[in-house]
């Protein structure tokens, strides 16, 4: 071990966390963070999609990585919580294991893969596929929470742009892909209004997950920890991802089945078994492929 | 049969047990101590403190040893630490003019009050590679000059503003909340504050290289080198039941005033402006480069075009934290596969559209 | 609507604006009615451009007023509405047409995109219906239907302007501000493009204040004409009247220099 200095904090903080790494306060961040974090998030509860800047903290953990997920979920998780975390829908994909263990570690908080026994879960890139309910939130990690990041590269004008709803070069970005593509070519990230007023960025989920956060009973809480935003979409509000009539949105489809678990309902990850690239295809919610399996289900097996 | 990859949770215990082991290297050489790295490479320590913006020798040596001579892992790992003290208060401003100088240097006076003074520096040395030092056990000692420096020098800046040329800077209110960086989102446009706080955590690099941008042309402001001075400051608090400043330490920094020439304005008549810069320890280069930036970035409360990079307030201070930039550049590592799924499911679906129309396109044929 | 055809669509009144020390243009009055078409002349530091961005909604005078006729609430003090209802302006009863056609257009999307941006601005959601009004107002401006998904920039100067104009007109504007909008064009493409504006205008009923230093271009487009000089404006007046008996020696001097024929 390298650790020769003693945290400064280490006597205030062992007795105000009974669970926990010693040293720091319960879920890592200090109270006052916190409550910053909580106003922050009552605000985006308020106004739906609006993006509210946060005193965001340095992590231990890197910029980009689930830092505003992280300061989000400390914030409202507590010692009675069951926590899940996935990215890209996997509950064992490297990154979410090393959140789980941050979690574990500094608010000793139980932690599971089953996403109905779950109070709070964190992702990244997806939504479960089991429908979330009343008694659970769901705390984004978000790059760039500005949908109209790419578009306008200025803070300045977008926050302007949002004040006025001026939303129509967001369509003209839809218009140029069917112009140019006969269809809307995006396929993640896929802009959103939340009930009617702000344009908001789902995240880097795929477009196959948008329609789960429409009249969500869940909480939604997305977290930008480099960009220091905060928004959220409270329970059963209206979310419409933005299309034209004549070109309706849609979502991926698969002409095959999840070669494990045989579902048909959801996401697939392609996976590549062999040097001549033969494919196979796989949930990439790994929970639910787990209970379809435990319940019976079955699928082919893949490439034999 | 496929089974789906797991083992996240050992493979990164492992991986990080082969890390301790390579920053560790070959075990017969001897283990670095925090002294030789605070002593030997003290540099890379002040760097380390100024980009980390904490102000701990120890802790920023032992972040270097840690980050086995990454600086900007070290910087992370310091910024990491500080972001969970607890704060006591805010203290007195430091007052360089007070400065017990070990170095102070400037480009527009021949001689000037308290002189100049070059102290250590590998300006003038010849940059030949230093045989002797690779043998080791090397004892240099400096003659111990026969009167001290002064001890309080004005400042360069104050000289011309005794006769009115350059532009006054007038203290902020002290009843007014100054921003806090650390602790509030950024808001465009900022204030000056706001931009020197962003600047002086900014990584050494980015401001080396779009201060360099404006001397070829990018935004030129026409610096000279008003002053540069290293030393060391008394840093006071006043605690609430005391109710009057104490001296709670002391620490080095280094300072950069960069005169610029400006031509005035309907309100302002002709005369020079500032660029500022300040840094822990002996951060030349950096405190050089901000003081170049932070005068390309008032260019709109000059009235002057704002067409260079470097006078590009949201550019300059959105991507100028190596900790921001270095984890979101990084952040591509890791797993992306769902949204390459989606975009492979968007191409495979637009290639089979051209097919179609290729092949309707030759049976027409 | 509110007020009669004959009731002023703009009012200008002791517009000035000062650049610091520097004076953009002074004591500048006038009343724009629907469907007429103003030329204001002047050489390059006259003023002329500064007046156009103060009327227009781009900057913000240091003194005096302007007063727009809405569809809805009838006159309103250009710089007393919210930031909001005057973008809303800009973007639905007004237009403008830049000099430089990379001011006035979106140059990363297609001409098509260029032309239905205001449509989706004001909330059509029918990719059709877009698409439609976009070939129709390419049609208008005469330019090439095949080029429709090709990018702003792979056009010619003639072209940009002709796109910047369909882009301004598509919704139906009551009024339109032009700054220089033919000069850098070679003199054949200027004439085929002056006669466009003016076959649209006309025909649409579209009220203009056309900017430039060029006396041709306002003879053949506008009705009245003003001339400024060092910021303020010297001489007013129908424009036959102006330019065929000049009261003002630099009138006389603008004429006599440029229009020898």
């Amino acid at each position: 071990m390298t650790t020769v200095i003693p945290h400064p904090n280490a006597s205030v903080a062992t007795s105000a966390a009974p669970a926990g790494l010693a040293g720091y306060n319960f879920a890592y961040l200090d109270e006052q963070t916190k409550r910053m974090i909580r106003r922050a998030l009552l605000k985006a509860v308020a106004i739906p999609g609006y993006q509210v800047p946060f005193g965001s903290r340095e992590m231990p953990l890197p910029y980009g990585w689930g830092t505003g997920g992280i300061q989000v979920t400390a914030a409202v998780i507590g010692p009675d919580d069951v926590l899940k975390v996935i990215d890209q829908g996997a509950d064992d994909t490297t990154n979410a294991v090393s959140i789980r263990r941050f979690f574990a570690k500094t608010a000793g908080v139980a932690t599971t893969d089953r996403t109905v026994d779950a109070t709070v879960i964190q992702t990244r890139h997806r939504i479960p596929e089991v429908p979330l309910t009343e008694n659970q939130i769901l705390v984004y990690q978000v790059p760039i929470p500005e949908p109209l990041r790419q578009l306008e590269p200025r803070e300045a004008e977008t926050r302007k742009m949002h004040a006025l709803e001026e939303y129509g070069v967001m369509h003209v970005s839809l218009y140029e892909d069917i112009a140019k593509f006969g269809r809307i070519t995006r396929s993640y990230n896929y802009p959103v209004r939340v009930n009617g007023r702000y344009v908001m960025a789902p995240s880097p989920i795929p477009k196959f997950d948008n329609p789960k956060m429409d009249r969500m009973p869940a909480l939604q809480l997305f977290g930008a920890g480099r960009e220091k935003r905060i928004y959220a979409v409270p329970p059963y509000t209206d979310v419409k991802s933005l299309d034209f009539e004549d070109h309706p949105f849609e979502i991926e489809t698969w002409e095959e089945d999840c070669s494990l678990c045989g579902a048909q309902d959801s996401y697939l990850d392609e996976v590549i078994v062999d040097d001549k690239g033969t494919k196979m295809y796989v949930c990439s919610d790994s929970d639910y492929c787990r209970e379809r399996r435990e319940a019976g289900h079955q699928g082919d097996g893949g490439p034999k | 049969m496929y089974v789906a990859v797991k083992g996240g949770d050992r493979a990164i215990e492992n991986s990080q047990k082969l890390l301790d082991e390579e920053r560790r290297g070959d075990p017969r050489v001897p283990e670095l101590s925090l002294d030789q790295i605070r002593e030997q490479m003290s540099l890379a320590v002040d760097r380390v403190m100024t980009e980390g913006s904490l102000y701990d020798p120890e802790l920023a040596a032992l972040a270097i040893k840690q980050a086995r001579g990454d600086l900007v892992e070290a910087i992370f790992l310091l910024r990491a630490y500080r972001t969970t003290l607890p704060r006591f208060g805010v203290g007195e401003p430091i007052d360089t003019a007070k400065m017990a100088v070990r170095r102070r240097i400037s480009a527009t006076y021949k001689d000037l009050p308290g002189g100049q003074l070059l102290g250590a520096s590998f300006d003038y040395t010849h940059r030949l590679l230093d045989f002797a030092l690779a043998a080791g056990d090397e004892r240099p000692v400096a003659e111990i000059a026969p009167e001290g420096v002064e001890s309080g020098m004005q400042h360069v800046a104050d000289i011309l503003d005794h006769e009115g040329l350059i532009e006054r800077e007038d203290p902020d209110d002290e009843n007014q909340p100054v921003f806090d960086l650390t602790r509030e989102s950024p808001r465009y446009p900022a204030d000056r504050a706001a931009r020197l706080q962003n600047l002086a955590r900014g990584d050494e690099g980015w401001l080396l290289a779009l201060g360099y941008s404006t001397q070829r042309g990018y935004g030129n402001n026409h610096p000279f080198a008003g002053e540069i001075r290293v030393g060391e400051v008394a840093v006071e608090f006043a605690p609430e039941e005391l109710g009057f400043p104490i001296e709670i330490g002391e620490i080095t920094v280094t300072e950069c005033e960069m005169v610029n020439q400006f031509k005035g304005s309907a309100q302002v008549p002709p005369q020079f402006t500032r660029g500022y810069g300040l840094t822990f320890g002996h951060c030349e280069r950096k405190a050089m480069g901000m003081a170049l930036v932070d005068r390309a970035l008032r260019a709109r409360d000059f009235g002057e075009a704002t067409e260079a990079p470097a006078q590009d307030e949201e550019f300059v201070m959105a991507h100028s934290d190596n900790v921001e930039a270095s984890g979101f550049v990084q952040h591509l590592k890791l797993p992306h596969y769902v949204d390459f799924q989606a975009e492979l499911v968007t191409v495979r679906a637009l290639r089979r559209k051209a097919e179609a129309a290729r092949a309707i396109a030759d049976a027409a044929e | 609507m509110t007020g009669s055809v004959r009731d002023p669509l703009l009012q200008v009144r002791d517009l000035t604006h000062h650049y610091g020390r520097h004076l953009g243009c002074r004591d500048v009055s006038f009343d724009l009615h629907p469907g007429e078409i103003l030329g204001i002349v002047g050489e390059s530091g006259s003023g002329k451009t500064t007046l156009l961005k103060c009327v227009s909604g781009q900057l913000q005078p240091t003194d005096g007023s302007v007063s727009y006729r809405t569809r809805d609430l009838g006159p309103v003090d250009v710089y007393g509405m919210s930031e909001a209802r005057r973008r809303l302006l800009m973007r639905t009863d007004w237009g403008i047409v830049y000099q430089n056609a990379r001011d006035g257009l979106r140059m990363k999307v297609s001409a098509g995109a260029n032309v239905g941006e205001r449509l989706m601005a004001i909330g059509d959601r029918h990719y059709g219906h877009i698409r439609s009004e976009a070939v129709d107002w390419l049609e208008r401006v005469e330019m090439d239907m095949g080029r429709i998904d090709d990018m702003p920039g792979t056009f010619s100067g003639g072209m940009q302007q002709r796109l910047q104009i369909a882009r301004n007109l598509v919704t139906k504007p009551r009024l339109v501000f032009m700054d220089e909008p033919t000069s850098g064009l070679d003199v054949s493409v200027q004439a085929r493009l002056l006669d466009l504006i003016r076959g649209l205008v006309g025909s649409l009923g579209i009220a203009c204040i056309v900017v430039t230093h060029d006396l041709g271009v306002v003879r053949l487009l506008s009705h009245r004409l003003m001339v400024m000089k060092g910021g303020q404006v010297v001489e007013h007046g129908l424009t036959d009247q102006v330019l065929d008996d000049p009261q003002h020696p630099y009138t006389q001097l603008l004429v006599s220099s440029i229009l020898p024929v």
